[in-house]
């Protein structure tokens, strides 16, 4: 055998190794929260407030702070992700104002999570007033995900070809009636895939949320919108780094870890689906 | 360097030099782990894979970057920790290769999935002049389609640590957190992002010590921007060169 054929069969060889060990990694971490946490799970697990100083009971309080919070994201985080989107790809122009505009979302968009949180402290519960709060916690979430919002939305715009847009205007049609018409029906799934994908991110966050309104325990549900809550990812720090009795509280921590996840990869696969059938129809 | 905004007996002190030592000590240890693991999944995925495997493996490796932050720190608590503390017989393993592990997994997608992009956008006619001089694939690969790539995937690098400049809960979790300057990877480090978010709940409001955190956030601020720009400028000038 050739040098060359070794050199090939030993370099394909290595990429395989690295591709391996990614999926290994990957399978690894499902395996083991999913086969230590899946005892856990039970109604009672779901649906219980937290007892005897976290050590027993269920995560209800947890899951339904997390619900809460995204709900409040979403609504921040679509309407005005996706209007930004419109604007900036059908009425903008292309000047230097545009321009860095876009750069700035793109910058946003890598910002540290932590750095949104102290924004949230600084502008929601101090400057607003709104204190350490549901909704503060919403808001912060909210802005974190704008900028992956827009930056979706804006790239679903784009695929939409442009004689759908002639075409509406060759017509007579106003250009918010083109765009409402002919542009929105094809581009609204891959708009929405992005936001999906964003809100799933937002609700595993941790910390922007640390200072903005999650609370260590609380044995009640939140009763309005400036209560502090509980949610999934800051319950499940706790109990790995903060509880007194870590080593007991050990399966309660595997079981948020699973319900966090499965409600996470629910969500993306939620948008791969979109995706998925919005790329069929596109074929058709 | 030190960072002592509670002494008691003597001045308090408020330098970040041993965090940003610490972030970038952590993060320079996760791309050592994740730019190998990284590019060659990339390689194999643009030129090895069948489509076939390539549908299946993207989705995969997708999964892992929706796995949340949190999540990935209570594995280094319950795994990679007591599995480092075993191999190197130290008392516990939260320290930062724990982090630098954990962020490895958590800058892969990211590498992943922008160094394919580059790979596949090099065009068809650099592979095709290789292979007809006798190239064998793999010497395409690695002396044609990976050169033609390169800024593309040192973008791909730039904002896998940029991801991992900022990440906080993985680092609070797994790192240990002590303050001091780190001696080497087995030592407990703290990052600017942990020392945050263990400090910020804590300080009275409008405390010399309050705004001291929001200055570190300011700093993060200002790293993380600069690498992200860094990283947008190559991956712009990359896009020119292929169009």
């Amino acid at each position: 055998m050739k040098k060359r054929q070794l050199q090939e069969i030993l370099g394909f060889n290595l990429l395989r190794v690295c591709m391996v060990l990614v999926l290994l990694t990957l399978a690894f971490i499902l395996y083991d929260i999913i086969s230590k946490g899946a005892g856990k799970i039970s109604w009672e697990f779901l649906t219980a407030m937290p007892r005897n100083g976290m050590k027993e009971g269920g995560i209800l309080p947890a899951i339904v702070g997390t619900v809460l919070v995204t709900v409040i994201t979403a609504i921040l985080s679509i309407p005005f992700g996706m209007g930004a989107a419109i604007y900036l790809n059908e009425y903008a122009k292309d000047n230097n104002l545009t321009r860095l505009i876009r750069m700035s979302i793109r910058n946003l968009s890598g910002v540290p999570s932590i750095v949104y949180g102290l924004f949230g402290v600084i502008l929601f519960v101090q400057a607003m007033n709104i204190g350490t709060c549901v909704l503060s916690a919403g808001l912060t979430l909210g802005l974190m995900t704008l900028p992956w919002t827009i930056t979706a939305s804006e790239e679903a715009l784009k695929n939409v070809p442009n004689s759908f847009r002639e075409g509406a205007l060759a017509l007579g049609a106003t250009k918010w009636q083109a765009i409402r018409t002919n542009v929105l029906p094809y581009a609204i799934s891959g708009m929405l895939t992005g936001t999906i994908l964003g809100l799933s991110r937002a609700a595993g966050e941790t910390a922007p949320i640390l200072f903005t309104g999650a609370a260590f325990y609380l044995p009640f549900l939140p009763r309005s919108l400036f209560d502090q809550f509980m949610a999934l990812p800051y319950h499940l720090y706790i109990m790995s780094t903060q509880h007194h009795a870590i080593t007991q509280v050990r399966p309660i921590a595997y079981g948020t870890a699973l319900v966090l996840i499965t409600a996470v990869f629910a969500m993306n696969l939620f948008a791969t689906i979109l995706r998925y059938r919005l790329r069929k129809t596109k074929m058709e | 360097m030190t960072w002592n905004p509670t002494a008691s007996y003597t001045e308090p002190e408020y330098g970040i030099g041993a965090m940003i030592i610490g972030t970038f000590m952590v993060s320079i240890g996760a791309l050592a782990i994740a730019v190998p693991l990284g590019i060659g999944t990339a390689a194999y995925l643009s030129d090895v894979a069948s489509p076939r495997v390539r549908e299946i493996i993207k989705p995969v490796v997708e999964i892992l970057a929706g796995i949340p932050s949190v999540v990935v720190g209570f594995l280094g608590i319950v795994f990679v920790g007591p599995a480092i503390a075993k191999v190197f017989h130290i008392p516990n393993g939260l320290n930062a290769l724990n982090g630098s592990i954990l962020l490895a997994v958590m800058a892969i997608p990211t590498i992943v999935s922008i160094s394919e992009d580059a790979l596949k956008s090099v065009p068809r006619s650099f592979t095709e002049a290789s292979l007809a001089l006798g190239g064998t694939k793999w010497q395409t690969l690695a002396r044609v389609k990976i050169p033609a790539a390169m800024s593309g995937i040192i973008a791909a690098c730039m904002l896998g640590m940029g991801r991992a400049i900022g990440e906080t809960m993985t680092v609070l979790m797994a790192t240990g957190c002590a303050q001091a300057v780190p001696h080497g990877f087995l030592d407990s480090v703290r990052t600017m992002t942990t020392t945050i978010a263990i400090e910020l709940g804590e300080v009275p409001f409008n405390t010399t010590h309050y705004y001291a955190l929001f200055a570190i956030g300011l700093v993060l601020f200002i790293i993380t921007f600069i690498v992200n720009m860094i990283s947008e400028m190559v991956l712009h000038k990359y896009q020119k060169v292929v169009k």
